[in-house]
C-alpha cells in the first residue's frame, strides 16, 4: 500500500487562513490572475484614478466572503461582520472606506424574519462606520436554511497616507489594538458547546486608525488579525518588509477567559481569529504616543505594546521565562485536539 | 499525549459536573473521581481524572520546597 | 530554590552529553511553546519518544475509520489531531469532501467522546462511530462511555479502537536502545497508572524515571531531577506532579479500563508490532466493537523515511531526509509525526522554519 500524498482536493484547511491558504492563493489564483498589484497581498488593493498621465486619487479596493456558523452569535451576527470585515481591510491601507456592495447566497429553508435582522444589523452597522451600500445582488441555493455574505468595498486613501506591509524598518514598533482570540472562542463555545461569556470583538476600527492618523503617527504597516492569527500575519509583514519581528509574551493581551477556553482544546489564542483587532506598526520614538491615541479610542482600550522590528528574518517570541523561540504561521485548521 | 487542564467544580449531578475553568463551564463526566463543590479537577476529554488537592499557583510553590528538600 | 536557580544551574550544565526522551507529545508541545531547549545547556538533549495517539497510528487503522465514516447511516465523531493523518485513500479530512463517485464521509470534531452518548440516544437509526484513540489517560473515557451506553440501553454506539499503554512502549525502548540517560514520564498516563509502574523500569534499567507536569516549572524541575540523579549516579522514580500523580494512580479508573478492555498486540508506527501494548473490547462488549482488530498494516514508506528513528528519538527531525530535503512538510506530511500538532516533526517544522 502506498499512500497518495499529493491529492489534490480542497480541505477545510485551505480557509484557514494558514499556510495551506497562502500555497492556494500563490499556485492557483495568484499564477493566473498575476499582476503588480494583486501580487503584493495585502489587506486591500490600492489602484490610482488617473486623469490623463496625472494621478488624481488612490483608491482601496477590497473583497471578502463571510461564511461563519452560526449566523448569529454574542456580540454580533453575520449582517454585522460583513460590513466590519470588508472595512477594516480598507482602513488598513489607510482609506477612509466610502461604498459597499453586497452579494447574499441564501440556502432554501432560510428564515425570513432572520434575514430582515441580518439585513438590518448591516445597515446599522454600515452607517456608523460612514459606509453606504451601493449595489448588491440575491442568489437562492438548495441547501439547509444557512446564508454566505460577500462583500466589496471602496475607499479613497487621503494624500500622503503610505501604509503597507513591506514598509516596516529595524527600531519600529509592533502594537496590538486589545484582547486576542475573543472571536475565534466565541464561535467555537457555540459549537463546542462550551459556556462562557465571550463575546466577538466584531467591530469596526475606524476609531483606532483615525486616530493614529490625527496624533500624526507615521503607520509603516497596518493589519487586522483575522484568520489565522497573529502569529500567521506577523510572519507576512516580517516576510514582506525583510525584517525580524520579536515579540514578548507576556506582554500580548489575551483575557483570562479566552485563556481558559484556549486551554481546554489545546488552541494557542495566537492563531486564533479576531474581527475587530488590528497590529500597527509604528516608528520607536512614536510608539507611546501611538500607544496613547490607541487607548484612547473605543475599539483599542487594551492596546498594548507587545513586540519590536529587528534586522533579521521571522517572527520570534520572548517565553514568560526568558527564552526565545520562533512563532511561525498557523498551520491546518486550529482544530480543537485532545492527544 | 494528553491534553487536560484543571478546572474547579462548582455544582455536581449525579455522575456529571459543571466545572469552571477562567470563566468556561463545561459539563464534565466524574465517574472516574469523587469531588467536592469547590475543588479542583483535572479534565481530559470530558472525563475527570483527578481531583487536585492545591491550586496552581500554590503547586509550583511546593514543587521548588520539593525540590529543595531532594537537594 | 526559585525557577531562575534551575535555569542557571540547567544552563550552566557542563558534564557529559545526556539524552533525556520526553515520552509525551504534550510534553513535546510544551518543551517547544516555552522554549525549554533555549534555557538548558546544549549538552542536554531532550528526545521526543512515541507519545502521540496520533503519530504512531497505522494506515489500517485511518483506512477503517474512513471506511466507517463514508458508509450510510454511520456517522464518525473524532478528535480535530486525527483529521489530517494519511491513510492509503485519503485522509478523513480530505474524505470529507466527495470526490467522484465517492460517498462524503460523516464526521464531527468532538471535545469529549461522551457527546456521542446523547446523539446517538436521540437519533437511533444511525450508528455513531468513536475514533477512539489515545493512552492509558483515554481508556478509562471510553470504557466509561461504553459503561454509560449499556446501562442506558443505547446500542447503535461503536468503537474504532486504536488504544496503546505507554508502559510497555517505554519498555520495549529501553530493551532495545540503551543510549538514553533518563525519561521524563508523561504525567497524565501517571495520573492513571500510578508513579509506581516506573519503579521496575528504573531499577532494571538503572536510570532515572521522574514523573512531570505541564508547566514550564515542572518540565524544567522534572528535567533538574534527572540531571541530579545521573550526576548522583542514582536511578529511581521520582514524582514531581504530586499535585494530579498518586503512587498507585487512579484505583476507579484502572478498574474501569480492566473491564472493558483486555490487552493485545499493536502496531506502532516506526517501532512495529509490540506485545500487550494494545488494549481491545471484552468480548461481552463487543457488539459495541467497530472493527477494531487486526488493524496493523501500515503504509510503506519510502526507504529514505526515518519515522521510526525520530520516534525512537535516535535522531532529530531535521536530520530525516525527507525533512531536510522538505518532502515532508505539515503541508504534505508522510508520516503522522509530520501530521499531528504534537508530532516531533510538526512541531520541529514550526519552530524551526
Amino acid at each position: 500500500m502506498t499512500q497518495d500524498n499529493q491529492k489534490r482536493i480542497i480541505t477545510m484547511a485551505h480557509g484557514s487562513g494558514g499556510k495551506s491558504s497562502a500555497e492556494l492563493m500563490a499556485e492557483i489564483f495568484g499564477k493566473h490572475f498575476k499582476n503588480e498589484t494583486l501580487d503584493k497581498l495585502e489587506d486591500a488593493a490600492v489602484v490610482e484614478v488617473t486623469s490623463g498621465t496625472y494621478s488624481i486619487a488612490q483608491i482601496a479596493v477590497s473583497t471578502d466572503s463571510f461564511v461563519v456558523s452560526p449566523l448569529v452569535f454574542k456580540g454580533g451576527d453575520i449582517g454585522k461582520l460583513c460590513v466590519c470585515g470588508t472595512v477594516n481591510d480598507l482602513l488598513m491601507m489607510g482609506a477612509v472606506p466610502r461604498y459597499l456592495t453586497c452579494g447574499f447566497i441564501l440556502e432554501e429553508g432560510l428564515n425570513i424574519d432572520l434575514l430582515d435582522k441580518i439585513v438590518e444589523s448591516m445597515a446599522i452597522q454600515a452607517r456608523e462606520a460612514g459606509v453606504t451600500i451601493v449595489a448588491g445582488d440575491t442568489k437562492v441555493v438548495e441547501g439547509n436554511g444557512g446564508m454566505y455574505i460577500n462583500t466589496t468595498g471602496i475607499g479613497q486613501i487621503p494624500k500622503g497616507r503610505k501604509v503597507s506591509s513591506a514598509g516596516c524598518k529595524p527600531g519600529d514598533v509592533v502594537i496590538c489594538s486589545g484582547n486576542l482570540g475573543d472571536h475565534h472562542a466565541c464561535i467555537l463555545s457555540h459549537r463546542m458547546d462550551i459556556h462562557n461569556n465571550i463575546e466577538s470583538d466584531c467591530a469596526v476600527l475606524t476609531d483606532v486608525v483615525e486616530g493614529l492618523f490625527a496624533e500624526e503617527i507615521e503607520v509603516k504597516a497596518m493589519r487586522d488579525v483575522t484568520r489565522g492569527g497573529l502569529g500567521t500575519i506577523l510572519n507576512e509583514i516580517a516576510a514582506s518588509s525583510g525584517v525580524r519581528i520579536e515579540l514578548d509574551e507576556e506582554s500580548i493581551p489575551v483575557s483570562d477567559e479566552v485563556k481558559g477556553f484556549a486551554d481546554i482544546l489545546g488552541l494557542d489564542p495566537l492563531y486564533m481569529g479576531n474581527e475587530g483587532k488590528l497590529i500597527a506598526v509604528v516608528p520607536g520614538d512614536q510608539a507611546e504616543k501611538a500607544l496613547e491615541a490607541m487607548k484612547a479610542s473605543e475599539h483599542g482600550k487594551n492596546s498594548a505594546i507587545i513586540g519590536r522590528v529587528l534586522e533579521g528574518e521571522g517572527t520570534f517570541i520572548k517565553t514568560r521565562l526568558g527564552a526565545t523561540r520562533r512563532l511561525d504561521v498557523l498551520y491546518g485548521e486550529g482544530l480543537p485536539r485532545i492527544c | 499525549m494528553c491534553v487536560a487542564v484543571p478546572g474547579r467544580v462548582t455544582e455536581i449531578d449525579g455522575t456529571t459536573a459543571k466545572v469552571d475553568f477562567n470563566g468556561n463551564s463545561v459539563n464534565v463526566n466524574i465517574g472516574l473521581v469523587e469531588p467536592k463543590v469547590g475543588q479542583y479537577v483535572l479534565v481530559h476529554a470530558g472525563c475527570a481524572i483527578e481531583v487536585m488537592e492545591k491550586e496552581q499557583a500554590q503547586e509550583i510553590i511546593d514543587l521548588f520546597a520539593d525540590l529543595e528538600a531532594l537537594s | 530554590m526559585e525557577v531562575k536557580d534551575l535555569i542557571k544551574y540547567l544552563k550552566e550544565y557542563d558534564g557529559r552529553e545526556l539524552k533525556i526522551m520526553e515520552v509525551c507529545g504534550t510534553h513535546t508541545a510544551a518543551i517547544f511553546k516555552n522554549g525549554i531547549r533555549d534555557l538548558i545547556s546544549p549538552k542536554i538533549k531532550l528526545i521526543s519518544g512515541p507519545g502521540c495517539p496520533v503519530c504512531v497510528t497505522p494506515t489500517a487503522y485511518i483506512d477503517r475509520c474512513v471506511e466507517f465514516a463514508r458508509t450510510e447511516g454511520c456517522h464518525l465523531f473524532t478528535f480535530g489531531d486525527m483529521m489530517k493523518v494519511p491513510g492509503s485513500g485519503g485522509s478523513l479530512s480530505e474524505n470529507k469532501s466527495p470526490e467522484d463517485g465517492k460517498a462524503r464521509a460523516n464526521i464531527t470534531i468532538m471535545y469529549s467522546p461522551f457527546e456521542v452518548l446523547e446523539k446517538a440516544a436521540a437519533d437511533p437509526e444511525t450508528t455513531y462511530g468513536v475514533a477512539a484513540v489515545g493512552f492509558e489517560t483515554t481508556a478509562p473515557v471510553y470504557a466509561l462511555l461504553i459503561q454509560k451506553a449499556a446501562e442506558l440501553g443505547v446500542e447503535n454506539i461503536r468503537l474504532i479502537t486504536a488504544l496503546k499503554t505507554a508502559i510497555p512502549a517505554i519498555k520495549w525502548i529501553c530493551d532495545t536502545q540503551n543510549d538514553i540517560d533518563g525519561f521524563l514520564c508523561p504525567g497524565h498516563v501517571s495520573v492513571i497508572t500510578g508513579s509506581r509502574v516506573y519503579d521496575e523500569l528504573a531499577e532494571k534499567y538503572e536510570r532515572p524515571f521522574v514523573v512531570s507536569g505541564f508547566e514550564a516549572e515542572h518540565i524544567l524541575a522534572a528535567i533538574y531531577r534527572i540531571v541530579r540523579q545521573i550526576e548522583e549516579g542514582a536511578g529511581k522514580t521520582e514524582n514531581m506532579y504530586k499535585n494530579a500523580v498518586h503512587t498507585d494512580g487512579n484505583a476507579k479508573a484502572l478498574a474501569a479500563i480492566e473491564q472493558a478492555f483486555e490487552p493485545g498486540p499493536a502496531m506502532w508506527r516506526g517501532l512495529g508490532m509490540i506485545e500487550d501494548s494494545g488494549l481491545y473490547l471484552k468480548d461481552e462488549f463487543s457488539k459495541y466493537d467497530g472493527g477494531s482488530h487486526e488493524l496493523y498494516e501500515d503504509m510503506e514508506l519510502p526507504a529514505e523515511c526515518c519515522c521510526g528513528a525520530v520516534i525512537t528519538g535516535r535522531i532529530n527531525p531535521d536530520q530525516c531526509p525527507m525533512f531536510a530535503s522538505g518532502k515532508c512538510t505539515p503541508m504534505n506530511p508522510f508520516g503522522p509525526c509530520m501530521v499531528s500538532s504534537e508530532g516531533s516533526c510538526g512541531i520541529w517544522y514550526r519552530n524551526t522554519h
